[in-house]
């Protein structure tokens, strides 16, 4: 793209770069996403490459390497255009049928089309897929059709002309005003109203302002900001160039993780080919406002996502969480007014300048506004990354969307908001997903992880798993979250190892609230909530552990004896086979045995054997 | 001037003084463990928690990292506060079980034995030592070494620090008395090679000095 050299020119720049593409010319977009390119996206782009090559079609047929489209479970994914039609799970030795089929021809293929479990009917086109059907997207909806190093893609489609219009037509405060009627909240986790945010960074005294964009998401199975900052890294970067001018900011960071490097990569592209664009750096868009971003590469700690952690990290000092008051908004990077957002806090930001914050304020519910992305993940059919409006029910999103719980099994709960979330459990399936429903079922919003779990998950496992967690990213700083966690994971990892005591239910809830109550930051405030929220809802399943020695979902190994069936053992000896530690003894055609001294508990027989003749089975221990 | 209401009295005290500092003056007993009045206050032991209600919401605030706020009340002896400090004690005596201020703070609350299994720490991580280094000294010679249950108070990457001048203050402001002056192996172990660190002994009154 050229250099702009005002605000009207963005327009012009605009239609030149549409002047040159064909809005009818078909259009194949391969989702290039870190889960796709993990089973072999890039190698079907090439693939499409070579092919279009060989059969003359380079210039006729746009090959896009897209960001994640977030049907994860089902990739590879490609998508034709303009019919729209998505095909599923592709290897590179599909793709001359697809050209030969879709776009020299304008057929379909079949076997590569998505089919509905529920009703057994192919689908062709992407927008009739129930994963996107139910789903609302302002954020990640060019994620789907735009090259992440494109900026002539993002101009294209509309961007940077939010803050063409920001600049051109209104006031720092008229931006702030709208963000404010907007009724955006954070989205990395506490659900803040931004723009009360921004006006308390706005109104703060000081020459120099800061602004900072939190890419450093550490939730176990979170990937929504990795996913924008891959897919679309110009609409982050477009709404911090919108906030910049907003608060009076000359300069911005994001800090993101070094383990993103795509991430990374796709957003120093952005920052480069702003520049030259004339969008970054001095006399933007020909006006006074200048603003320069700076990539800041976090080293792996969770507690780096913790504002004033994330501030000291920058700085060169020690990841750890201070005191607030002061706030950021008052006194955060090198003691100046800082704004720190979250990535698709950001990504929102162009939305609401571009269509007003009364129009962003009618989608989602009283208190919770907009969108949200969420990574849906665990045992649910369809994995991947969803955005819908706020209130949504947890049903709708885990049935509607989700696909159900796979092979048949019962769905049990959902684990909301990461490792500080909660575990909402089937009762409350119909709860609407917003800031204040989830908080009162004790969970939070987080970041936006939702871990399905069915009826094989046992619930003081999870806790311990989350507990363990956050044991190891605690920073140390203070007392109850660096020795409170630890004896919790202490208990807990003594109750699913058949050690637990009557009472330590009683110790769990007391270390919880003490944790609750007295730790310095985020992280320790909310890591009780997975214990909380299972012993809330799960009690039986902790007593079962506790007082009787079983586990009801026959996952914690000490509870569990592998032993013969004998009247449905044929003999065939398959489990000797493949029994790891020989602990399956007997002569064919004779049931067999287990000898539970060698026995490591791995289950490999109970998976292989034919006739049900291996019973896992909890037992009692006195 | 603040007014505000601590345990039922009225207070008046400037502004820009924490929660603490105001209850220390007015001679209320809070305990801390990582407060040390010469150096900035970091929030680390939690156990200057206090009840604070403001605007009628109630919340658990570290005292001395909270400011005064005109119209506050301060409650610094709730049963929840005091099972709160109770636990917090009892985790740190876990972790250093012979190390005699935390059995001191432990007396009034009644806490004997801990309800942990016992481990065998000396250091509980209050910084005071790192804190005075940076703000006292001015060197930075130590630092929080790892993370969580794993931190450590060590010089950079574990390794004699060149920065270090041996002046002992961080064995001196230490309240655990993790470093003892007396044993020099320590101290060397801690500083590393300064140019000449040596701890020598007072003829006079016989302490140990660097």
């Amino acid at each position: 793209m050229r250099r702009v050299s005002d605000i009207a020119d963005l327009e012009k720049a605009r239609e030149e770069i549409l002047r040159g593409r064909d809005p009818d010319a078909p259009m194949v977009a391969v989702c290039c996403g870190t889960g796709c390119v993990a089973c072999g996206g890039v190698k079907v782009v090439d693939a499409f490459r070579e092919e279009l090559e060989s059969r003359g079609l380079s210039s006729k047929v746009t090959l896009l390497a897209t960001g994640c489209h977030g049907f994860c479970e089902r990739g590879p994914l490609v998508v034709v255009r303009p019919a729209g039609i998505l095909y599923q799970q592709t290897k590179p030795s599909d793709v001359a049928e697809i050209i030969e089929t879709s776009i020299e021809g304008d057929g379909i293929v079949e076997r590569l089309l998505y089919v509905d479990l529920s009703t057994g009917e192919r689908i062709q086109r992407e927008e009739d897929v129930p994963f996107y059907r139910h789903q609302k997207r302002l954020v990640l909806d060019r994620n789907g059709i735009i090259d992440p190093t494109s900026i002539d893609d993002y101009v294209a489609t509309g961007g940077y002309a939010s803050l063409a219009k920001a600049l051109g037509s209104m006031t720092p405060d008229g931006v702030v005003g709208e963000v404010k009627k907007s009724g955006l909240r954070g989205r990395g986790g506490a659900g803040f109203p931004t723009g009360l945010k921004w006006e308390l960074c706005r109104k703060s005294p000081g020459e120099t302002r800061y602004l900072i964009c939190n890419a450093d998401e550490g939730d176990p199975g979170a990937y929504m900001d990795r996913s924008i900052l891959e897919g679309n890294p110009h609409s982050v970067l477009e709404g911090m160039l919108i906030g910049g001018y907003a608060l009076g900011a000359r300069e911005g960071f994001i800090y993101v993780r070094e383990e993103y490097p795509l991430a990374v990569s796709h957003f120093s592209k952005a920052l480069t080919a702003a520049e030259e664009a004339g969008l970054l750096g001095e006399d933007i868009l020909g006006t006074d406002f200048s603003f320069s971003v700076t990539i800041s590469r976090g080293a792996g700690a969770f507690v780096c996502g913790e504002e004033t952690a994330l501030m000291a990290s920058i700085e060169g000092r020690e990841g750890r969480p201070r005191p607030r008051p002061p706030y950021p908004a008052e006194s955060g990077l090198w003691g100046c007014p800082t704004n720190i957002n979250n990535v698709e806090t950001w990504a929102n930001v162009p939305r609401i300048v571009e269509k007003g914050g009364k129009w962003y304020a009618s989608l989602g519910t009283d208190q919770s506004k907009g969108t949200k992305i969420f990574s849906l993940v665990g045992k649910v059919v369809n994995t991947g990354l969803i955005e819908v409006p706020m209130g949504m029910s947890l049903r709708d999103i885990v049935f509607k969307i989700g696909g159900g719980v796979p092979g048949g099994k019962a769905f049990k709960a959902v684990q909301s908001g990461g490792p500080s979330g909660g575990c909402i459990p089937e009762s409350l399936i119909d709860l609407p997903v917003d800031f204040e429903a989830l908080a009162e079922a004790g969970a939070i919003m987080g970041s936006g992880g939702l871990i399905v779990m069915d009826e094989d998950t046992c619930m003081v496992d999870v806790a311990r798993y989350f507990v363990n967690f956050l044991q190891e990213e605690s920073c140390g700083k203070c007392t109850p979250c660096r020795e409170g966690i630890k004896r919790m994971g202490e208990i807990l990892t003594d109750i699913v190892e058949a050690r637990g005591k009557a009472g330590d239910i009683e110790r769990l809830e007391q270390l919880a609230y003490v944790i609750r109550e007295a730790s310095l930051c985020g992280l320790g405030k909310t890591a009780p909530n997975p214990v909380l929220t299972t012993i809330r809802y799960f009690r039986d399943e902790y007593e079962s552990h506790v007082l009787h020695k079983r586990c009801p979902a026959k996952v914690c190994k000490a509870m569990i004896v592998y032993r013969v069936v004998a009247d449905r053992c044929t003999g065939c000896q398959r489990c000797v086979k493949a029994c790891p530690v020989d602990a399956i003894s007997g002569p064919r055609s004779q049931p067999h045995n287990v000898d539970l001294e060698k026995c490591i508990k791995c289950g490999a027989c109970y998976e292989v054997c034919k006739f049900d003749a291996i019973a896992g089975d909890a037992i009692y221990i006195e | 001037m603040i007014t505000f209401k601590m345990d039922r009295r009225k207070l008046k005290v400037d502004e820009e003084v924490s929660i603490l500092e105001a209850a220390r003056d007015a001679g209320v007993y809070i305990p801390t463990l990582c407060h040390h009045p010469a150096l900035e206050p970091t929030g680390a032991c939690r156990l200057c928690i206090v009840e604070l209600e403001r605007n009628g919401r109630k919340s658990h605030v570290a005292s001395c990292v909270t400011p005064v706020e005109e119209g506050i009340v301060v409650r610094t002896d709730t049963p929840a506060v005091r099972d709160i400090r109770r636990t917090l004690l009892d985790l740190l005596i876990a972790r250093c079980p012979d190390v005699g201020i935390l059995r001191k703070l432990a007396e009034p609350l009644g806490i004997k034995e801990s309800a942990f299994s016992p481990e065998n720490e000396i250091c509980f991580l209050c910084g005071i030592c790192v804190r005075a280094c940076r703000e006292i000294v001015g060197v930075e010679a130590i630092g929080f070494a790892q993370r969580g249950i794993e931190s450590r108070v060590l010089p950079p990457f574990e390794r004699p620090s060149s920065r270090c001048i041996g002046c002992g203050t961080c064995t001196t402001v230490c309240p655990a008395r993790t470093f003892d002056l007396a044993k020099v192996d320590a101290v060397v172990a801690l500083h590393g090679e300064g140019e000449d660190n040596r701890v020598r002994r007072c003829i006079v009154c016989e302490e140990h000095y660097s």
